[in-house]
């Protein structure tokens, strides 16, 4: 294994990524929206406007945030309505919405790498380079993998610091993040990244430009909705270990995915194709 | 000499399309061997088959000895391949491209960037090193993906239609830089064409193809003998010379027809040494020569008349 080649390969595909608006532009205006956008209205709102506004607004929901999960309300714990509102919605309902990012940066960069090659026919010169269809490969997978999981953290990062500072003044201490958090960031969230690569290898073989591979990549979005949905409604609690659990069954679809995918990557397959 | 590639009953099937039926050929040490055909004579593929981008369905193959389907990877760091399409990273600069196929082909990193300024600068392209190729015209493009296949000085080159879409200026520079490769480098070179002027102009050797199928191979001289074993040649007289020569000349051994009147006229002889004789018996009957012309084929005869053959 040449691993020199492996990165190489990463390295192009990313420096032709950063050319292309179409792949690029989601990675910035996401994690503006996940993480400091949505964030700050959720935190500075109950803080700005009028309390007794806020206390029959948050009177509403009070009931729901009585009915919580234990662990959740071990948390809630000694907290004022309005603190309660705030990890609430930042701690546990926008968590899932995070998720999206390591699958979307994934598929973004893999429809440019896997598909756009292909569309910009440029992939006939890269198939006579001396380097095994197993290099290739990875160098492609890691093309999206590595920048799919260090966009997800330092998204994480300034979410954290936002969180942070905005909630300060009601909690007057650093309180974010929460201990499902971890897990999620460094067990999830890279399983994620390889499982929305991995996906966009498989589909790039059956679609022809880099919208269309986007677009079906894309549809895995769903599975998080389906996340945001169980919390919402209650059927879902992502506390510690349902975070482990899921991180655990992503990690096993990535290893069937991944070993379908090795499998139909080769020369001959992709050249027919070009 | 050694062999450098050697084809035997090669096959490639796809479907129910036979791209390549049981070609056979050897190509030697310093040779510019050429596949001629029309589109679809299965010239890409063969290219594709000895560089072990493809399977064969049937046959061998050996490039430098080794299989191209099971050791391609070595057979790769031993060639250059020109794409029929030039094949560049646009969005990215003429250096970044050749540096990342030179550490592909294992260019180690304390020579990489000496020898992707040499090449550019051989191409005539370092002055526009870091400018994007899509800023590129389609001679310089094509100049740029030469010198990508030859950034690990392969000693076997294939070329997929070089001149294809240029311009004549560019399609001239390009098959200068062809010329120069073979005569001053040596190389070995493979090219797969349609352009017969340029077939004849750089090839040593050139099999013609059609459905796959290698239908003549040889040298220009070789593939006309093969094709009119008999030579025409053209006689100009200052003079024209009395009846009586003709008689005289068709009775001359190696001598098959003589046609034509008056001040010219056309000879068929058995081969072309038999053209001396031929002046010379003419000059001996005092008939005063101007001009001796033997008919000289040229490969897009020879291509035609195979091709009509196969239909």
């Amino acid at each position: 294994m040449n691993w020199r080649s492996i990165w190489a390969i990463a390295q192009k595909d990313l420096k032709e990524v950063r050319q292309n608006k179409a792949a690029w532009g989601p990675a910035i205006v996401v994690p503006l929206i996940f993480a400091i956008l949505m964030p700050a209205i959720m935190i500075i709102v109950p803080q700005v406007i009028p309390v007794e506004d806020v206390e029959r607004e948050l009177g509403d929901i009070d009931v729901m945030l009585q009915n919580m999960p234990p662990a959740l309300s071990a948390i809630f714990n000694g907290k004022s309505l309005e603190q309660m509102f705030i990890i609430y919605m930042t701690a546990f309902m926008l968590a899932p919405l995070f998720l999206i990012m390591p699958l979307m940066f994934s598929t973004v960069v893999g429809s440019d790498s896997f598909v756009g090659e292909r569309e910009r026919k440029t992939m006939e010169a890269l198939l006579y380079a001396p380097t095994s269809d197993l290099e290739l490969f990875l160098g492609k997978v890691l093309a999206a993998v590595i920048p799919a999981i260090l966009l997800s953290w330092m998204s994480y990062l300034v979410y954290i610091v936002v969180v942070n500072i905005a909630s300060y003044p009601l909690f007057g201490n650093i309180w974010f993040p929460l201990a499902p958090w971890w897990p999620m960031m460094f067990w999830l969230t890279p399983a994620l990244a390889v499982l929305g690569i991995s996906a966009t290898v498989l589909i790039s073989s059956r679609v022809k430009t880099f919208m269309e591979a986007y677009q079906m990549s894309a549809s895995l979005v769903v599975l998080v909705l389906g996340l945001v949905i169980g919390q919402v409604t209650g059927v879902l609690f992502l506390g510690v270990g349902t975070v482990m659990l899921i991180g655990l069954f992503v990690w096993l679809v990535d290893a069937f995915l991944i070993y379908l995918s090795v499998s139909r990557f080769n020369r001959s397959a992709l050249i027919a194709k070009l | 000499m050694n062999t450098v590639i050697e084809v035997n009953a090669l096959e490639r099937i796809f479907g129910a399309n036979r791209a390549v039926d049981g070609m056979t050929f050897h190509v030697e040490q310093g040779e510019v061997f050429g596949l001629l055909g029309p589109n679809g004579a299965g010239k890409t593929t063969t290219v594709r088959l000895l560089n072990g981008i493809l399977p064969p369905s049937g046959g061998s193959t050996r490039v430098f000895g080794l299989d191209p389907a099971s050791d391609g990877q070595r057979v790769r760091q031993k060639t250059g391949v020109l794409t029929e399409t030039p094949a560049l990273y646009e969005r990215l600069s003429a250096y970044e491209n050749l540096a990342f196929f030179a550490t592909l082909a294992g260019i180690p990193d304390s020579t990489l960037k000496s020898r992707v300024m040499e090449i550019l600068a051989f191409f005539g392209l370092h002055d526009r090193a870091k400018d994007k190729v899509e800023t590129y015209s389609k001679g310089m493009k094509q100049r740029l993906a030469l010198a990508r296949a030859l950034i690990h000085k392969p000693p076997l080159l294939f070329l997929d239609e070089p001149t294809s879409g240029l311009d004549p200026e560019a399609a001239q520079q390009v098959n200068a830089l062809i010329a120069d490769l073979s005569h001053q480098n040596g190389q070995t070179i493979l090219l797969a064409t349609h352009n017969l002027l340029e077939a004849q102009r750089l090839c040593d050797r050139v099999a013609v193809m059609n459905k796959g199928r290698i239908l003549a191979m040889g040298s220009l001289k070789d593939l006309a003998r093969k094709l009119w074993p008999v030579t025409w040649v053209d006689i100009i007289f200052w003079q024209a010379p009395a009846e009586s020569l003709t008689g005289s000349l068709k009775a001359h051994r190696g001598v098959k027809q003589v046609t034509g009147q008056g001040e010219a006229w056309q000879v068929q002889v058995e081969g072309e040494d038999v053209i001396p004789q031929v002046v010379q018996h003419l000059a001996a009957q005092g008939a005063s020569i101007l001009k001796v012309n033997p008919r000289a084929y040229t490969l897009e005869d020879i291509y035609f008349a195979l091709q009509a053959g196969e239909k």
